[in-house]
């Protein structure tokens, strides 16, 4: 693609950007102004993130259809910070925290520099989680109140909480017209945002729903002001307080206690929270990108940085990447940056020119929205989520939540981190395979047959988790590649979760992810994402939890007709005949493919004794035969690995295919028998598909390419091999 | 290419004594060396009787063994007596770990390891039966001790009888010089790789054109991973018999607390080990 078709398409794209920036502005103008009052600032200073973020990230950002402004998770941070940094003060504190802002734009740009965009990797997934829900109670404690018309309530997010029911009933039976009209109007919001995608009205959809809470409630302040004969209930405190002159009253920060503890502390969870919301977003924003780009995140980190600077020093909040808006925008068919572009374009335009408009909106009614936020955020699916992929995820999740409502999300997500290290520890009753291991370099990768081969070792988990991601990350999604844990042993639910996302990445790029070697795993539940832990060599799992690849195995098993059986305690009794297990002894066979000549089978066999043992875990195939063969081995030419025990025959090489005999390597005893065998469509059928190791018996061919697992692609390919290979053989 | 005219082997009077020796003998034949046996510790006819019943099992060697006794710390007496008696190949004898199948080399043969002057071989697995030699991966880095690395190996196949050589190239992450964050540097970087491969297999190209390799497999691979590290990991994954290394440059207390290169090996060998000096 030349640069001129780009920039073509991209002008081409612009018109349905702007409609798609329209209506994820539509969204942020109540969001921005609802975050920025649950974070006790100004609401301006939500729409100032917005739009410095939605200008700053479109242009220089690294990412294609995200939307950026102020987030959800920082509410919390930034309330607090403003709380314990006024002392008393709101404004005050809010101007020391816009320093804080600006310091942690400062970092984030410094971390972006330095590449740390994978630093997001080393949080536990279920105590990021875990820390999201505590957020998300947290949002709700507070703005419950408020949007029960009551902008008093004060307290820890606890308090907060047992203030609930006392609200409620002081709602009910309150005095005041004007916080009970609030209220009202509150409940009604936030119905309106819990059933919203319920009415499958197409006009009512065209609107989103805080966009609708806006325009009743204007229109209802209309109504009272223009046909009503009683005054407009709500008092002005209830109201949103905007500045006169918005484009003239910048609040510019104070950095009056940078030295402060507290002030660094702010910085450092702020930093931390923008941080990890922007990442999560940004990764899951890639996943609904319909053109299947990736985002470059460090560069996305760097604007994001920038951008929080200057909305800092105009008064603005924390500008992240924010996953809800984003995802609008991409359901609006956005797809380039512009869109950004356009939803901070259409704020101004609506800051400008509705500046009365907005005034008229009750506090309630935003808040309304932020307790549905909140709400979702701490959802009780959310837990039933982490417990289906595991108990110990569930501890992990609850310990951070209620170390972080208790104390600080710094606290929490430390927690949390130590939480899943020792629950861990424990599982693996194994201190030392973590302390020795965790500094090696672990993964190796290679190119083998043009497919992508990756091999992890010792234990993967989040604390390892970036050494593998830089080695996956490598790898085009277009190609195939196969990633081996056989020798593992422990992957933990933070890369199973990834590896899950790398093989639907793969999957729709067109290319082809698979994970091996966890077949002999024990995991606690049947989630994909479930941790698991190999099991010592000799155990064999009689009812074990079936892994991806041996679900996939039963699916394809169904496709081409073949049985499936993933613990038989089938011994195979011809394998031994072979020569190739004369030197190997068999420990088990398990993921049997068969029909009715062909069986496909992982082996676990050792070779050596005692200290010299090495245990090996191969896929095989295995073809029953009716007709008499003779013994031989045959084999890609200059492979002298297999071939030890049938030492002192000679390659056999056939005259009438020159080729042939140049490419393979057949020996056996009876070369008279073999030269019969060999017949011309036989040989051709070898030349024209992958070369195997292939040695047969008299009655049975036994058919191995690499001395490892196969992919369920290998597999198939295998088995169609053996299919047209047993229908020659039975002609012949 | 260095001729090996003569093998040390330490011996210690430890259950591993026999598969040890057995394994040091076949090795002296099969190079035609002479053997020469250090044990650092007094003389007594119990030792003495022990070692000639383990002898007159083994098959007999091509040149009589040569027994040297030795008061002393073992890493001087063995340092030493590799100079003494100009040795060219050192066999030291790998630990298990208890019930694992990992295998790491201990402090007093680690420290051998390091000041040798010597090639030094590490075996994890002697045994009494001879175990063929069937696949050998040497590093191909780049590196001037490489050629010498490589030729050795090929040395190694002839005597072991080994037909199957790979040559490793470890291709670094700082080497790319790009790091992928998004589709475009992915290209770039998958474009760079190649590059770098072709690169690194002219370079092993030219160091195999002055050896003969008729009878031998040799194949090239370009490995992505940690220098020094990867390499293990890839002879345990292609279960290779021998892995032939560069003897390290030159090692300080820091290269020991943040290990690279040879110590990753030390600590967790994939098979048996050959450092080229």
């Amino acid at each position: 693609m030349t640069q001129k078709n780009t920039l073509k398409t991209f002008l081409s794209e612009i018109p349905k950007n702007i409609f798609s920036g329209f209506v994820v502005s539509l969204i942020a103008l109540p969001l921005g102004l609802g975050l920025a009052l649950a974070s006790g600032a100004p609401p301006i200073s939500g729409i100032i993130a917005a739009i410095v973020g939605g200008i700053v990230v479109s242009i220089i950002g690294g990412s294609h259809v995200t939307i950026t402004g102020p987030g959800n998770g920082l509410v919390v941070v930034i309330l607090s910070a403003i709380t314990i940094l006024g002392n008393g003060d709101m404004y005050q504190g809010y101007l020391f925290t816009l320093a804080a802002i600006v310091i942690s734009g400062i970092l984030l740009v410094i971390l972006g520099f330095l590449r740390m965009g994978s630093l997001g990797d080393f949080f536990p997934s279920s105590a990021i989680q875990g820390m999201l829900a505590a957020i998300g109670i947290g949002i709700f404690a507070k703005q419950i109140h408020v949007m029960l018309g009551n902008l008093n309530a004060e307290g820890s997010i606890i308090d907060l909480l047992l203030q609930v029911p006392e609200g409620i009933v002081n709602f009910i039976k309150t005095p005041d017209n004007s916080a009970f009209y609030a209220g009202v109007i509150g409940i009604i919001s936030l119905l309106i945002m819990v059933f919203y995608s319920k009415i499958r009205n197409r006009y009512f959809q065209l609107i989103p729903a805080p966009m609708w809470i806006v325009v009743l409630s204007v229109g209802m302040f209309y109504y009272f002001d223009l046909f009503s004969t009683t005054t407009y209930p709500i008092a002005k405190e209830q109201l949103i307080n905007l500045p006169n002159d918005i484009l003239a009253s910048f609040a510019f920060p104070d950095f009056g206690k940078i030295y402060q503890a507290e002030f660094i502390g702010a910085v450092i969870s702020i930093t931390l929270i923008a941080s990890i919301e922007s990442l999560l977003s940004i990764k899951a924003v890639d996943k609904l990108d319909p053109l299947k780009r990736r985002s470059n995140v460090n560069k996305d980190i760097r604007a994001l940085g920038l951008a929080t600077i200057i909305s800092g020093f105009l008064g603005g909040l924390n500008v992240v990447t924010v996953i809800a808006r984003s995802s609008v925008n991409v359901n609006n068919k956005g797809n380039n940056r512009s869109a950004n572009f356009f939803h901070a374009l259409f704020l101004v335009a609506f800051i400008l020119l509705f500046a009365t408009e907005l005034r008229k909106i009750p506090l309630s009614a935003l808040a309304a929205i932020l307790v549905f936020t909140g709400y979702k955020l701490a959802s009780p699916e959310n837990l039933k989520k982490v417990l289906n992929i595991g108990s110990e995820q569930l501890i992990i999740f609850l310990v951070t939540l209620l170390v972080t409502i208790a104390t600080s999300l710094i606290t929490g997500i430390l927690i949390g981190i130590i939480v899943t290290f020792a629950i861990h520890v424990i599982i693996n009753k194994n201190i030392l395979l973590f302390v020795k291991n965790v500094i090696k370099p672990n993964v190796l990768m290679f190119r083998e047959d043009g497919k992508y081969y990756v091999s992890v070792k010792n234990f993967s988990s989040f604390l390892n988790y970036t050494k593998l991601k830089s080695k996956l990350n490598q790898i085009p999604e277009t190609a195939e590649a196969i990633v081996d844990f056989s020798l593992c042993d422990f992957v933990d639910h933070s890369v199973m979760e990834n590896m899950n996302n790398y093989a639907e990445t793969f999957e729709r790029n067109g290319g082809h992810f698979e994970v091996i070697g966890l077949d002999d795993s024990k995991s606690g539940s049947e989630h994909p994402f479930a941790l698991r832990k190999i099991l010592p060599k000799q155990i064999i799992p009689l009812e074990g939890i079936l892994t991806k690849r041996q679900k996939s195995i039963q699916k394809v098993s169904e496709e081409i007709h073949y049985s499936y059986d993933a613990f038989s305690d089938l011994e195979m009794e011809e394998l031994p005949n072979f020569g190739y297990f004369k030197t190997r002894k068999i420990d088990k066979v398990s993921n049997v493919l068969s029909n009715e000549a062909c069986t496909i089978f992982d082996v676990q066999f050792s070779e050596g004794a005692m200290i010299a043992k090495q245990v090996i875990k191969a896929t095989m195939l295995h073809i029953h035969t009716e007709a008499q063969m003779p013994k031989f081995t045959l084999d890609r030419e200059g492979v002298f690995e297999y071939i030890l025990h049938f030492t002192g025959y000679k390659d056999i090489d056939i005259d009438a295919h020159p080729d042939f005999s140049k490419r393979f390597y057949l020996s056996g005893k009876s070369e008279e028998r073999i030269r019969d065998f060999f017949t011309d469509e036989l040989i051709l059928f070898f030349e024209s598909n992958k070369q195997y190791h292939i040695e047969a018996t008299n009655v049975g061919l036994l058919v191995l390419s690499n001395e490892r697992l196969a992919s369920v692609k290998e597999m198939k390919a295998l088995a169609y091999f053996g299919s047209s290979l047993q229908k020659i053989i039975e002609k012949c | 290419m260095k001729k090996i005219y003569k093998i040390l082997i330490g011996i210690a009077f430890s259950p591993n004594l026999k598969p040890n020796l057995f394994e040091a003998i076949r090795i002296a034949n099969m190079f035609n060396a002479e053997l020469v046996g250090v044990h650092v510790g007094e003389k007594s006819t119990k030792k003495e009787t022990a070692l000639d019943t383990i002898l007159k099992e083994a098959e007999p060697l091509n040149k009589p063994l040569k027994t040297i006794w030795q008061l002393g710390k073992p890493v001087d007496v063995i340092l030493e007596t590799c100079k003494a008696e100009s040795i060219d190949l050192l066999i030291l004898g790998a630990l298990q770990k208890e019930n694992l199948l990992k295998y790491y080399v201990g402090s007093i043969a680690r420290k051998i390891t390091r000041k040798a002057p010597c090639s030094t071989l590490l075996l994890i697995k002697p045994s009494v039966k001879r175990r063929p030699c069937k696949h050998i991966v040497v590093n191909g880095l780049k590196d001037k001790k490489t050629k010498e690395t490589i030729n050795t190996s090929f040395l190694f196949a002839s005597n072991l009888n080994c037909k199957k050589i790979t040559i490793v190239e470890e291709i670094s992450q700082e080497e790319l010089h790009v790091n992928v964050h998004d589709d475009k540097s992915l290209r770039k970087a998958t474009i760079i790789k190649e590059k770098l491969k072709i690169r690194e297999e002219q370079r092993v190209k030219t160091i195999l054109k002055d050896i003969n390799c008729a009878d031998i497999s040799v194949i090239t691979q370009s490995i992505f991973g940690k220098r020094g590290y990867s390499i293990g990991h890839y002879a345990k994954v292609k279960r290779a018999d021998l892995l032939v290394m560069n003897a390290p440059s030159k090692l300080g207390i820091l290269d020991r607390i943040f290990p690279h290169d040879i110590e990753y090996i030390l600590s967790e060998l994939p098979t048996d080990v050959l450092i080229v000096k």
